[in-house]
C-alpha cells in the first residue's frame, strides 16, 4: 500500500519541477491528491471485513512448516496478490486483471486478512464474489504450492475445497492378502490329508505283511503236529499220567 | 514273537508328544481373548490394584480347585467329557452332554470373532489404514455423514465390517466378505485340528507362545509412548473402597471362572491323553498361575496404549480449543501452547467473557478421557485401532496386534474343538475304520454352515447373545454338578485315592476342604448372584442406529420376545441335559430292575484298570 502512496507523489514531484506554469502544477497536485484520497476512501470501502465480494484468508505457516516457517511480510503479500491476479486471469482468460487490482486489508498477527479484487474497467467496483471463488477454486493447487501450504493451512473462509478422494488401487489390497492366506491354508490341508492317506496305506500294507509273516511263522511243528492243531488254551490231558494222580498223596 | 507287547497304557489312545505340549495346550486354552480385553477393563472399573485382592481369592478357592478336579478326572478316566461322566455314574452323563453342548455353541460364535480379527488383519496391509480416513460422500464436498458424525474407526467397524442393522429383528443379507473370512477361519481350525491332538500339539507351539512375544513387543513400545505412565498409574492405583461393592467380588469370581475355561470339557479331553501317572496337581496350579500372570502382563501394554490414546485425545481437545481461540482473537500462531492454555483461558475469560462463551469450547479433562473404559470387541476394534493409527509405523503394529489376537483365539478354539471332537470320537459316530480327518472335517463343515448366520448384518447382536447366555450361566451349573458329582456321588474318598495313585502323594487338606465345601458353595453363590443380576432388568442391547437422535451414542433397545425366548433356550438347554439324562437313566433302571437277569455294571476305579 505504501508503494501506491509513494509513486504518485514522486511523479507529482517531477511534474512540478518540469512544469513551467506554477498554477498548473498546484492544480494538478490538488486534483491528484483529491483523486488519491477518493481512491483511498474507495479502497477502504471496497476492502474491509465483511465487505461485499470480500474474502477472509487465514494462513497457518508455523503449523504447516514448523521449523522451516517463513515470516509473513510485504513480499509474501505481494506474492499473494500476484497469485490471485494470476488466478483471475486464468479463469476469465482476459489479461485485464493487474496485481494492483487485488486489495488486501486488516492483516493481523494470526496471519489473516481480507482481500477483494477490483474491476479496472468499471470504476471502483469489485469483481463479483462468485467469479473470484470460481477462479480461486480452479487454481487452488497452484496457489497452495506457491506458499508451500495446503488447503487446511491456507484457508479461504467461505470457499469450500473439493476434497481429493483417497487413492484406491484397482483390486483392493485385502483380497490379495486373503488369496495368499487361503492358498497357504488349502496347501496345508491337502498336504496333511495326503500324508494321512499315505500313512494309512503304509500301515495297512505293514499290517498285511505282518499277518503274512505271522502265518509263515505260525506253521511251526511240534512233534510233527502243527501247533494250531493243538488246543493250547484248553490243554490236553495225557491219559497215561492221569491215572497216576491217585498214587500221590494229596496236599 | 513279532507282536508288540500290550502294555496297559497302549490302548491305542493318542498321546501328547511330551509334557510341555500338554501344559502349553491347557495354557493356550485358558489364555484367550478375555485375558486381553476383559481383565484390564475389570481392573480399571473396579478400583485398579484393589481388584487383584478378590481376583486372587477367587483364584485360590474357586479357580485352582476346579481346574485340578477337571484335570484329575480326565487323566484318571482317560475319556472325553461324555464318556468320563457316563463312567462316573450314568446319572451324571447329562453333565458331560451339557459340557459338550456348551462347547459346540461357544465354538460357533468364538470363531466368528476370529473372523472379524482376520478381516482386520488382511486390511492392515493397506496404506493408509482403511479405518484412519473417512470416505467421501457422493459429490466429494465432504466426508460421508455417518463417518463424520462418529469417527472413522467406528465407521469402519460398524459399516464396513459388520454393516450392522439398527435392530436385531432386521437380519439383512449375508456379507460376502465376512463369509470368505469365516471360511478361511474354519479352514485354519480344520488344518490345525485335523488329526486331533497330533496336529494341535504341533500348532500350539506357535499359537501359544507367539502372543507372549507380541505382548512383550507391545509392552516395550507402549511404555515409550507419551501418556503411557498416566494410563498405568490410572490402572493400578488401588481404590480399596470398591471392595465394599459385592459386584466387584462377583465379577472377580466370574472372571476367574470363565478365564480358566472350566466346564467346557476341553480340559478333561486334554488331560485324558496323558499317562495316568502324572502330577495333575502341579499341572493345575501351573496353568492357573500362568493364566493369571498373563492377564496381568497383558494389562500393562493395554493400559499403556490406552493412556497414550487418552493423552492424545486430551491434546487434540486442547489443540482444537487453542485454534478456535487464536482464530477468534486473531492472535499469532503458537502464542497459546498447551502449557499456558489454562492461564490464557483465565485471562481471556475475564477480559472477553462473551466471546469465549460464544466459542463453545469443550472442557478438556484428561481424567474424563481415561475414564472412557471399554471392554470386549470395542476395545480391540475401536479403541486399540484408533491408538494404532497414532503410532508411527501403524501397519506393522496393526498386523502384529491382529495376529496376536488371532493366535490367542485360535489356541482357545483348539480346546473348544477338542471338547467337541473327543466325545464324538469315543461315541463312534463314524465307523472306526474311517479316518479321524473325516470326523474333524464334518465338525468344521457343519459349524461353518451354522455360523453363516453370524455373517448376517445383525450377526454381531447374536454373538453378544450367545456370549452372554450360552457361554455363562450353563457353565456355572455344569461346574457345580461336576464338583457335587465327584465329591458326593463318586465319593471324595475314592477320588482322593485315585489322585494319590496318580500324583504319588497324599491329597492335601486344602483340596479336601475346597472340593467338599468351599468351591460348591462359592459356585452356588456366584450362580445365584449372577442370575439375580441378569433378571433385575429386562435384557436389553445397544444398537448402532445412524438415525438415532443421540447418534453417535448407541441406542438402548429391549430384545423382542422371540429373541428373549432364544436367550432362555440357549441358557437352559445345556443345563436341562443334567436332570434329563438322570431321569432317563432312572426310568431305564426301573425298567431293568424288573428284569431278574440284570447284572449291575462294575464299579469303576481309576487304578483298577492299570494295576
Amino acid at each position: 500500500m505504501e508503494d501506491r502512496w509513494q509513486l504518485p507523489l514522486e511523479s507529482s514531484g517531477s511534474q512540478a519541477s518540469d512544469s513551467p506554469a506554477p498554477f498548473h502544477a498546484d492544480g494538478m497536485l490538488r486534483a491528484l491528491l483529491l483523486i488519491l484520497s477518493v481512491v483511498a476512501i474507495a479502497h477502504a470501502e471496497l476492502c474491509r471485513p465483511d465487505a461485499q465480494n470480500a474474502f477472509k484468508v487465514r494462513i497457518s505457516i508455523k503449523t504447516a512448516l514448523g521449523e522451516n516457517a517463513y515470516a509473513w511480510d510485504a513480499n509474501e503479500e505481494y506474492l499473494f496478490r500476484a497469485m490471485v491476479a494470476f488466478a483471475m486471469r486464468r479463469y476469465s482468460s482476459k489479461s485485464t486483471t493487474q496485481i494492483t487490482n487485488v486489495l488486501l486489508c486488516n492483516v493481523t498477527d494470526r496471519v489473516s486478512f481480507w482481500f477483494v479484487v477490483t474491476d479496472s474497467s468499471k470504476n471502483v467496483t469489485t469483481v463479483p464474489g462468485s467469479e473470484v471463488e470460481a477462479a480461486i477454486r480452479m487454481n487452488r493447487n497452484r496457489i497452495n504450492n506457491a506458499f508451500l501450504l495446503s488447503d487446511k493451512t491456507l484457508q479461504f473462509l467461505k470457499i469450500t475445497s473439493t476434497l481429493s478422494p483417497p487413492v484406491e488401487p484397482s483390486t483392493p489390497v485385502w483380497i490379495i492378502v486373503f488369496g495368499v492366506v487361503l492358498c497357504l491354508i488349502v496347501a496345508g490341508i491337502v498336504f496333511l490329508i495326503v500324508s494321512g492317506i499315505q500313512k494309512h496305506k503304509k500301515k495297512n500294507k505293514e499290517s498285511t505283511e505282518r499277518e503274512n509273516l505271522e502265518e509263515k511263522v505260525e506253521v511251526t511243528l511240534e512233534n510233527g503236529i502243527p501247533c494250531e492243531a493243538l488246543d493250547l488254551k484248553a490243554g490236553h490231558i495225557n491219559g497215561v499220567f492221569a491215572a497216576d494222580d491217585e498214587r500221590f498223596t494229596s496236599l | 514273537l513279532s507282536a508288540t507287547p500290550e502294555t496297559p497304557k497302549e490302548d491305542g489312545r493318542p498321546k501328547w508328544d511330551n509334557k510341555f505340549q500338554y501344559i502349553l495346550s491347557c495354557i493356550g486354552f485358558a489364555v484367550g481373548l478375555g485375558n486381553v480385553w476383559r481383565f484390564p477393563y475389570l481392573c480399571q472399573i473396579h478400583g485398579g490394584g484393589a481388584f487383584l485382592i478378590p481376583y486372587f481369592i477367587a483364584l485360590l478357592f474357586e479357580g485352582i480347585p476346579l481346574l485340578h478336579l477337571e484335570l484329575a478326572l480326565g487323566q484318571c478316566l482317560r475319556k472325553g467329557s461324555i464318556g468320563a461322566w457316563n463312567t462316573i455314574s450314568p446319572y451324571l452323563g447329562g453333565v458331560g452332554v451339557g459340557s459338550w453342548m456348551v462347547s459346540v455353541l461357544v465354538s460357533l460364535y468364538y470363531n466368528t470373532v476370529l473372523t472379524w480379527v482376520m478381516w482386520y488383519f488382511i486390511n492392515s496391509f493397506q496404506e493408509p489404514l482403511p479405518w484412519s480416513v473417512c470416505p467421501l460422500n457422493e459429490n466429494r464436498t465432504g466426508f460421508n455423514e455417518e463417518c463424520y458424525e462418529s469417527t472413522a474407526v467406528n465407521y469402519f467397524w460398524y459399516r464396513k465390517t459388520l454393516n450392522i442393522t439398527p435392530d436385531i429383528a432386521e437380519s439383512g443379507t449375508f456379507q460376502w466378505w465376512l463369509i470368505l473370512c469365516l471360511a478361511a477361519c474354519w479352514a485354519i481350525v480344520y488344518l490345525c485340528t485335523i488329526r486331533g491332538i497330533e496336529t494341535t500339539g504341533k500348532a500350539i507351539y506357535v499359537t501359544a507362545i507367539f502372543p507372549y512375544l507380541v505382548l512383550t513387543i507391545f509392552l516395550i513400545q507402549g511404555l515409550t509412548l507419551p501418556g503411557a505412565t498416566e494410563g498405568l498409574i490410572y490402572l493400578f492405583t488401588p481404590n480399596l473402597n470398591t471392595l465394599k461393592n459385592p459386584r466387584v467380588w462377583l465379577d472377580a469370581a466370574t472372571q476367574i471362572f470363565f478365564s480358566l475355561s472350566l466346564a467346557f470339557g476341553g480340559l478333561i479331553a486334554f488331560a485324558s491323553y496323558n499317562p495316568t501317572k502324572n502330577d495333575c496337581e502341579k499341572d493345575a496350579v501351573t496353568v492357573a498361575i500362568v493364566n493369571s500372570m498373563t492377564s496381568l502382563y497383558a494389562s500393562i501394554p493395554v493400559f499403556s496404549v490406552l493412556g497414550f490414546k487418552a493423552t492424545t485425545a486430551y491434546w487434540d481437545c486442547l489443540d482444537r480449543n487453542i485454534v478456535n481461540i487464536i482464530n477468534e482473537f486473531d492472535l499469532p500462531e503458537e502464542s497459546i501452547m498447551r502449557q499456558n492454555y489454562t492461564s490464557w483461558i483465565r485471562f481471556l475469560n475475564s477480559s472477553y467473557p462473551e466471546k469465549i462463551a460464544g466459542l463453545k469450547l469443550k472442557s478438556c479433562d484428561l481424567q474424563e478421557f481415561l475414564d472412557q473404559s471399554v471392554s470386549g470387541t470395542g476395545l480391540a476394534f475401536i479403541v486399540f485401532t484408533q491408538a494404532i493409527i497414532l503410532m508411527p509405523g501403524s501397519q506393522a503394529w496393526a498386523i502384529l496386534f491382529f495376529i496376536m489376537l488371532f493366535s490367542l483365539g485360535l489356541s482357545s478354539m483348539f480346546g473348544n474343538i477338542e471338547g467337541v471332537f473327543t466325545p464324538l470320537l469315543e461315541l463312534q459316530i463314524i465307523p472306526k475304520s474311517a479316518p479321524k480327518e473325516l470326523l474333524s472335517g464334518i465338525i468344521c463343515l457343519i459349524s461353518f454352515l451354522i455360523a453363516l448366520c453370524f455373517t448376517l448384518r445383525s450377526g454381531s447382536y447374536w454373538i453378544d447373545i450367545f456370549d452372554r447366555y450360552a457361554g455363562s450361566v450353563p457353565l456355572l451349573v455344569i461346574a457345580f454338578f461336576e464338583v457335587i458329582g465327584i465329591v458326593y456321588i463318586y465319593k471324595i474318598k475314592r477320588f482322593s485315592e485315585d489322585v494319590e495313585w496318580m500324583t504319588g502323594r497324599k491329597l492335601s487338606l486344602f483340596w479336601q476342604i475346597t472340593w467338599r465345601f468351599i468351591s460348591p458353595l462359592l459356585l452356588l453363590i456366584v450362580f445365584t448372584a449372577f442370575v439375580t443380576l441378569q433378571m433385575q432388568k429386562p435384557p436389553s442391547y445397544t444398537a448402532w442406529n445412524p438415525k438415532y437422535e443421540g447418534f453417535p451414542m448407541k441406542e438402548e433397545k429391549v430384545y423382542p420376545p422371540w429373541v428373549q425366548a432364544i436367550c432362555v433356550l440357549l441358557a437352559a438347554l445345556p443345563c436341562v441335559c443334567v436332570p434329563l439324562v438322570a431321569l432317563f437313566h432312572l426310568v431305564k433302571q426301573k425298567h431293568r430292575s424288573k428284569n431278574p437277569s440284570f447284572v449291575p455294571p462294575e464299579v469303576f476305579s481309576c487304578q483298577g484298570d492299570n494295576s
